[in-house]
């Protein structure tokens, strides 16, 4: 646009705007100027990531409620039963011992999900955390920080958790510290590389210039704008930590039966695929769901922290 | 007959947010022996009129819409991919703006020159050696036999271009076309380049369409002139003509935006309160690690420079790239580290200064940053970039800041509407106007201005240039301004310094460097800024 024309309209616009309640309009802008108010308004236009979120929060919603909307218990056997094909009173049949399959499925949710969101969370939290602070302060204090990282990566996981075990003992809460313990590393490195492109960056010196102190500079000018890869790799955790904690568990280092998980329930559904495919169907049709939802979410919410990606 | 006659070009592009006509009914032509000069501000269509002609416009988005570019009897725009491509290779060579993004890295210059030799003129190893030899010789390498077997990044922007312009000519091209050739070099770079491209177009008899934002440098290489603007062309003629006597409005506005003459009412505002500094510097020195020596030695980027700023005035700043103009400005702000020497201000020495004791003092010197698209961070709003200053030093409260936010919206010269808009949706010199925003926000005495309008369009460049001066006077500002660009300088500043590697080789009024400059180097600059007729 022509910038002299724009420095008139500007003006008009300023005699305009003081003659009228100045107050209110100051009042306007303030609302929801902040990057999250406005990925939320533009979330909102995503269809496609609006309707995951409804779908993740009913199953989530779903997961929770179980104990008390459910007909069955999770460990309830009926071995007159048997493994029944999805009926009327089973909509996703039954297990070997009778178990029903869609009470199991949702008790399963339980632990998944949380096992998906809590590790997630924790790996995020140290990832950005630490990658963040490597990059940006460099020199050795980045050497030491990434060393730390690789060595990390070099101890083998399942002889790390197995020590966990059995110094304290078997727990779910350590289970999820694990996980979260192993993933926070590629977290790490990858917003450490991002940060390294942005700590060049003008705006930072800007922000130096300003006077700012560095947890500020982290918090408003670095973080900020790691967040699109951030966002994608975390979408890309849940599954992986999901099925990690299936592995474990199939070890018996995980969740113990007669509880379940999505990936426990996956893995017996397989072995027994030929005769009862239900039993595999189901279970993956609910990993599937949520890990297509996480996806759609996670893209639009990348996009939506991106002022650039739409032109509104 | 001329050599290329373009007719009634039209290009658009078909993007997602609509049509955009980037070339409008475009005509014109070179003859040999002319050198065509294509000025306009960006976005006027000048390169992409060009890349439509050689097919260089990616389609889709791009399509050629009609018109037609008759070159030697073929038309161009008919003549199909394959036969383009002979065209290109052969009789129509192209200069691009910056030369190491045209070269391969990896192979030395000599093997990139000789490729086409070997490959499409089947000439032996050897001929073709003596021939790149006897050119990049012919285009003022030194020690051509040596330099054959350098990598690219061995030879200044300088030499690297000359290196182009090599590789362009080595096929005795018809045409030469250059787009913004010089617009990356240092002015006494750009004025030896210039003179190249106009000594061998003369020699060879071959017709050059320049391409350039710069109208002092087009002035100063083209026989005729184009001037586009949002795709059309607004007029051409001779140059000599165009410049003394625009007949459209928007060529004359183009010339008057040139920063031209000295400051007007030059030190007014210094007369109360003259001889009083605001910063001394003293002996500063700023050495950085050299990364590519194996020794660990330092490069010495300011090596022992004193001057003093003086209350109310604008101190110009100038010197080619590399010679730690730039790190001055960040050494008196203290964002990059200082080895060693003195920066005095409120009787307190900087250089000394912690960062926690550094703090109160920011919000009194601040810095305007050369690159706006670089400078504001991509997710703030204009409201949260100019209210994060103001909030942090206390300046304002959070009940206020919406309305000081407004306030200086309208001191910088942005409309109110604009408050929470992103930085990706202004133009260039709107989103200067925000950084000079945020600068100016908590009401600082002293602002460092690092290259502030050389990234912008000529016309934006003179509206950002007078409300710098404006904003010095109203708000009884000091500016160091920092730049390449000595005509810019001359507008703007009170005094000037010269700097030459490191160190300051001359130092006075403006005027009176621009009339009368003592030292060699200054003259050397003065002396390579392109000229433009009509003007003194």
């Amino acid at each position: 646009m022509d910038e002299s024309a724009l420095a008139t309209t500007s003006l008009r616009e300023t005699l305009v705007s003081r003659a009228t309640n100045e107050s209110s309009q100051v009042k306007q802008f303030e609302k929801g100027t902040s990057l999250w108010a406005d990925a939320w308004i533009r979330l909102k236009k995503n269809k496609m990531a609006i309707a995951s979120l409804y779908v993740l929060l009913a199953l989530i919603t779903l997961c929770v409620l179980t104990p008390w909307i459910s007909p069955y218990g999770y460990e309830e056997q009926n071995l007159n039963l048997g493994a029944i094909p999805p009926s009327i009173a089973h909509w996703f049949g039954t297990d070997v011992f009778g178990r029903d399959l869609l009470t199991r499925v949702l008790y399963g949710g339980r632990v998944s999900l949380t096992v998906g969101f809590i590790a997630t969370s924790v790996a995020l939290f140290i990832g950005v955390l630490w990658g963040t602070i490597s990059g940006y302060l460099g020199g050795r204090i980045d050497i030491v920080m990434m060393r730390i990282v690789d060595i990390l990566y070099a101890l083998p996981f399942i002889i790390f958790i197995i020590l966990l075990m059995v110094v304290f003992g078997r727990s779910m809460l350590l289970l999820f510290m694990a996980i979260g313990a192993v993933e926070w590393l590629t977290m790490a490195r990858i917003v450490r590389g991002q940060v390294l492109g942005i700590r060049r960056q003008e705006y930072i010196e800007a922000a130096l210039s300003m006077g700012l102190s560095t947890p500020t500079i982290l918090r408003r000018h670095v973080i900020p704008n790691t967040l699109g890869p951030v966002i994608v790799y975390a979408t890309l955790t849940i599954p992986q930590v999901m099925l990690l904690e299936a592995f474990l568990s199939f070890l018996g280092l995980g969740i113990q039966p007669p509880q379940s998980s999505w990936g426990l329930l996956i893995s017996y559904g397989a072995e027994t695929m030929e005769d009862y495919p239900w039993m595999l169907i189901f279970p993956g049709l609910a990993l599937s769901i949520t890990l297509f939802s996480l996806n759609f979410l996670g893209d639009g919410l990348r996009d939506a922290l991106d002022p650039k990606a739409s032109k509104d | 007959m001329a050599l290329l006659e373009v007719n009634n070009l039209t290009t658009r592009f078909y993007t997602r947010d609509g049509v955009i006509t980037a070339v409008d009914d475009v005509s014109f032509s070179v003859d040999r022996g002319e050198i065509l000069g294509i000025v306009g501000e960006s976005g006027s269509g000048k390169s992409v009129c060009c890349y439509s002609l050689l097919g260089l416009v990616p389609q889709p988005p791009g399509k050629i819409e009609c018109g037609s570019a008759m070159f030697e009897g073929n038309d161009l725009l008919a003549c199909g991919e394959l036969a383009l491509r002979d065209i290109r290779g052969d009789d129509i060579a192209m200069i691009f703006q910056d030369p190491m993004t045209s070269l391969n890295p990896f192979l030395t210059v000599g093997e990139q020159l000789i490729e086409p030799l070997i490959y499409h003129r089947q000439y032996s190893r050897s001929e073709a050696r003596t021939r790149v030899k006897e050119l990049l010789d012919e285009v003022g390498i030194r020690k051509a036999a040596d330099r054959f077997d350098s990598y690219p990044h061995e030879f200044s922007g300088g030499m690297r271009q000359r290196v182009m312009i090599a590789m362009a000519l080595i096929n005795e091209p018809k045409l030469l076309i250059a787009d913004e050739p010089t617009t990356a070099l240092d002015v006494t770079i750009q004025a030896q380049i210039l003179g190249l491209i106009a000594e061998l177009q003369k020699k060879r008899d071959i017709g050059v369409i320049f391409i350039s934002h710069d109208l002092g440098v087009v002035a100063s290489i083209a026989d005729r002139v184009l001037v586009m603007k949002e795709g059309q062309v607004v007029e051409t003629g001779t140059t000599e003509r165009l410049f003394t006597t625009p007949k459209e409005e928007y060529t004359r506005r183009l010339i008057d935006s040139i920063p031209s003459g000295s400051k007007p009412n030059i030190m007014i505002q210094t007369e109360g309160s003259h001889s009083s500094e605001i910063i001394k510097v003293h002996d500063l020195h700023t050495w950085f690690k050299d990364r590519n020596s194996v020794e660990g030695e330092y490069v010495k980027a300011v090596n022992g420079v004193s001057f003093d700023i003086q209350h109310g005035e604008i101190l110009g700043l100038v010197g080619e790239s590399g010679s730690g103009k730039s790190t001055i400005g960040r050494s008196l702000l203290k964002l990059v580290p200082v080895t060693s020497g003195e920066v005095i201000y409120q009787g307190q020495n900087l250089v000394e200064l912690l960062r926690v004791q550094m703090k109160p003092l920011r919000r009194h010197l601040q810095m305007i940053f050369q690159d706006p698209y670089a400078s504001l961070n991509p997710r703030m709003t204009v409201y949260d970039a100019l209210a994060e200053p103001m909030l942090y030093h206390e300046v304002a409260n959070r009940k206020d800041i919406g309305l000081k936010v407004l306030q200086l919206m309208d001191d910088v010269g942005l409309a109110r509407r604009y408050i929470r808009k992103y930085p990706h949706e202004f133009s260039g010199g709107q989103r200067q106007r925000i950084a000079i925003g945020r600068s100016i926000a908590c009401k600082p005495e002293f602002i460092v201005a690092d290259e502030p309008v050389s990234a912008l369009d000529v016309t934006i460049q003179s509206q950002i240039l007078d409300l710098l001066i404006e904003l010095v006077k109203d708000r009884n500002l000091t500016m160091l301004f920092i730049s390449h660009d000595l005509s810019v300088v001359r507008y703007l500043c009170d005094r000037t310094l010269v700097m030459q590697l490191g160190e300051l080789v001359e130092e006075g009024d403006t005027e009176t460097i621009f009339t009368s400059a003592q030292m060699p180097y200054t003259r050397d600059l003065l002396g390579a800024i392109p000229q433009i007729p009509g003007r003194v």
